[in-house]
């Protein structure tokens, strides 16, 4: 885990070790939301837990780019923000008006 | 190394700046989705994710940059526009997602929303006795001004 790091010139140990705590909650965010996905009783809770699913991607990626030390993630998070964002505005107009593109 | 913390090398301060942003960042994600799935009703329910996830994420962005600023040669500014992109979204979002769930006529069980929203028209717009009442009022202060003209 070090040695992936060795290109920072900082020692690591303290930023590792954070790096490990935050990718292991941001994981148990990504495993409630989808327990919420799968027993949400309405159709808005379940637009609401895809939602909540790929701004948590984004929060995963940006982790494991800083834990590369790679910066070339950052075009596929803002893609991921951008697909989201339509796929959430597209699902709840369809749940409003019962079609998407009138 | 005194004890001083103004005396620590510089890489140890970013390290611990950035490593405290992420800490905090990756707390906020995780309360907004333990609030997405424990909280009782959907009105509740639309709280956690719209505002702890973002904000949480943002920090989690705050601390990428200040990584990347730090390992490569300038200022890194991609996970600023990731951020604003997400900060500007996530209430227009929010708002689609209770639209939706007004117009699918979701109960909650905090007495969230009055039943004068479930029990409105079909869009899920106001009851029109009282949304109306201030044009009826307009139109007739007209008339009255009309006939004290005339």
């Amino acid at each position: 885990m070090t040695d992936l790091l060795s290109g920072a010139g900082s020692t690591g140990a303290i930023l590792n070790g954070a790096l490990g705590i935050a990718l292991l909650l941001v994981s148990s965010a990504l495993l409630m939301s989808l327990a919420r996905l799968v027993i949400g009783p309405d159709k808005p809770d379940r637009i609401l837990a895809l939602d909540t699913l790929y701004v948590n991607s984004i929060a995963l990626l940006v982790l494991f780019s800083m834990h590369l030390g790679n910066d070339l993630f950052f075009e596929a998070a803002l893609l991921i923000a951008l697909l989201g964002f339509v796929g959430t505005v597209a699902l709840a107009r369809y749940l409003t008006r019962g079609e998407i593109i009138e | 190394m005194s004890a001083s913390p103004w005396s620590l090398p510089f890489n140890l301060l970013v390290e611990l700046l950035v490593a405290a942003l992420i800490v905090i960042g990756a707390l906020f994600t995780a309360l907004g989705s333990f609030g997405l799935l424990r909280l009782r009703d959907f009105y509740s329910r639309l709280h956690g994710p719209t505002k702890a996830t973002t904000l949480g994420v943002g920090s989690l962005l705050i601390a990428s940059s200040v990584y990347f600023s730090r390992l490569g040669d300038g200022l890194s500014l991609h996970e600023v526009l990731v951020a604003v992109f997400l900060f500007i979204t996530a209430p227009v979002g929010a708002h689609l997602m209770a639209k939706a769930a007004l117009h699918l006529r979701v109960r909650g069980q905090t007495g969230l929303p009055p039943d004068d929203l479930l029990n409105g028209p079909d869009d899920g717009t106001l009851d029109p006795s009282s949304t109306e009442s201030s044009p009826q009022d307009a139109k007739s202060i007209l008339k009255d001004a009309s006939k004290e003209k005339g």
